[in-house]
């Protein structure tokens, strides 16, 4: 499991099994593994949370630092969202400069958050054009079971939902306050196993399929961002169910990242 | 997308339903391909899209590089998408950025769907998309022009992958993106198709948009995607074509 190279016959397993509807773990098509969330992992971080979906476990933490807004959104405040794969998560990852694999996941959480406008920019500005806060959204994948997306953002979204400004530090206010979250998008990853479809792929799975398919939805009912990747092809009608699927498994995985229950 | 604090942001959709170009909401750019545009290229291909510019080179089968990527059982198909410095209004700075590298990933995806890798084991198919001009859409233009670059170095496929960006802008499902509609617009949409099996290999979106505009974003990309293909196959035909002898045979 989990190894440098998946053998040819967990591959054709792992596509037989979908065939019937059925799954090495037990899992239906539409069963996400076991959810669960810590927000408050470290306390270095003025947010975090530790995500883990089966045996993948990624951590998000949030940092805020005063800094200078971008010259063209003078009245905003700044938010950066990166990924780490250290190599201590998977045999697959090496120490070096991020990889296309890293950017994807840190790109794709990225944006689902600010297209579903998660966090009011604007409430982080401090004075126009020269002071605001820049949030840094870290996310470090540290046991990687697959799915890694989906586990990211809820880490993210966990983190952020839990997260302090720490505005007497910095001596810009006369107390911390907490970040507000206006809006909690939620990332539902597929994939493609023959002709069947199913969510929250293992890293076996993923490595057997044609085709991942993300679809990210917020609680007001849109579609705030989607990305296929790997290789593999879908049908309109494909993406269109798959769609329908990640509302249903939206709310719950909101309530999740609000809320930090198991 | 929702530029935060942005100002002056112009009508993207008058009440006759004509764009900021004065196109319907189904409608193109102007869409121009030359096959073979470069010379020492096993394969290339020229994509002039509305405003924008692109060129894409093919070298390969050829050896792998670096060596520890090869593949006993298959050509590994390499992208590097990368934007000119000069290509959009305030200089870029050259190299590859994040946007670049997630670019080239989910192109090289989208090819190793469509292109018959295992009849090249041991080798690899480098793919250079050069943007030189950018107006929204570059990605697509990019994936057009590889793939017709792909066909002009005689790389064996299942198809061609015409690309093409649907977006919201002004409240209105439109086709092909211009710049100011991805700027101010609500959605962007950019997707590839296979045209023999309806299927999509590249699908990536940013914005907001309903499941009922998704729906309608969708099939008018499909739609939108089947007119580029004849543009590309007449490319190819304009490159290869013979003309016939004298007594009508080619």
């Amino acid at each position: 499991m989990s190894g440098e190279v998946t053998a040819e016959i967990l591959t054709t397993h792992v596509l037989d099994l979908a065939a019937q509807g059925k799954r090495l773990d037990g899992r239906g098509p539409d069963d996400y593994r076991k959810i669960s969330l810590e927000p408050g992992f470290v306390s270095t971080a003025d947010g975090s949370a530790l995500a883990r979906l089966g045996d993948t476990a990624v951590l998000a933490g949030i940092k805020l630092e005063p800094g200078k807004p971008f010259p063209d959104t003078p009245n905003a405040g700044v938010l950066t969202t990166n990924a780490e794969l250290v190599p201590l998560s998977s045999p697959i990852f090496e120490p070096g400069p991020p990889q296309p694999g890293a950017i994807e996941v840190s790109r794709v959480v990225d944006r689902a958050i600010r297209a579903a406008e998660a966090i009011d920019l604007t409430r982080l500005c401090v004075t126009p054009g020269e002071k605001s806060w820049v949030c840094y959204v870290d996310v470090h994948v540290l046991d990687h079971g697959g799915n890694l997306i989906d586990a990211a953002l809820l880490a993210a979204m966990g983190a952020l939902s839990h997260a302090t400004v720490p505005a007497k530090r910095f001596g810009i206010a006369e107390s911390d306050y907490p970040l507000e979250v206006l809006h909690v998008p939620i990332e539902c990853t597929f994939v493609r196993l023959g002709e069947a479809i199913v969510v929250d792929p293992t890293f076996d799975e993923e490595r057997a399929s044609q085709g991942r398919l993300t679809v990210a939805t917020d609680e007001t009912g849109r579609i705030v961002a989607m990305q296929k990747g790997l290789v593999g092809a879908f049908s309109p009608e494909d993406i269109k169910a798959t769609v329908e699927r990640a509302f249903q498994h939206g709310d719950r995985l909101r309530a999740i990242a609000r809320d930090g229950a198991a | 997308m929702g530029s935060v604090g942005a100002k002056d942001v112009p009508v993207l959709l008058s009440p006759e339903g004509l764009r900021i170009d004065g196109r319907r909401v189904n409608e193109l750019r102007p869409i121009k391909i030359t096959a073979g545009a470069l010379k020492h290229a096993d394969g290339s291909a020229f994509v002039e899209w509305g405003a924008n510019k692109v060129m894409a080179a093919v070298y390969g089968p050829r050896e792998v590089h670096p060596r520890h990527l090869q593949q006993n059982t298959k050509a590994v198909i390499q992208c590097k998408y990368n934007m000119a410095a000069f290509s959009v209004d305030e200089r870029k700075r050259p190299g590859l950025d994040r946007r670049s590298q997630e670019i080239s990933k989910v192109i090289a995806e989208a090819f190793e769907s469509v292109v018959f890798a295992e009849e090249f084991p041991r080798t690899s198919i480098d793919i250079y998309i050069e943007v030189l001009q950018a107006n929204a859409g570059t990605r697509c233009a990019g994936l057009v022009a590889a793939s017709v670059a792909l066909a002009d170095a005689g790389i064996p496929m299942a198809d061609l992958l015409p690309a093409v960006a649907v977006g919201k802008a002004g409240g209105a499902i439109v086709l092909d993106l211009k710049k100011e509609e991805d700027n101010f617009g609500e959605a962007d949409l950019p997707m590839a198709l296979v045209p023999q099996s309806g299927r999509l290999v590249l699908l990536q979106m940013e914005g907001h948009m309903t499941r009922e505009e998704l729906a309608t974003a969708l099939d008018l990309g499909v739609q939108g995607c089947r007119g580029i293909y004849e543009v590309m196959k007449q490319a190819l035909r304009d490159r290869y074509a013979v003309a016939p002898g004298p007594d009508g045979a080619a």
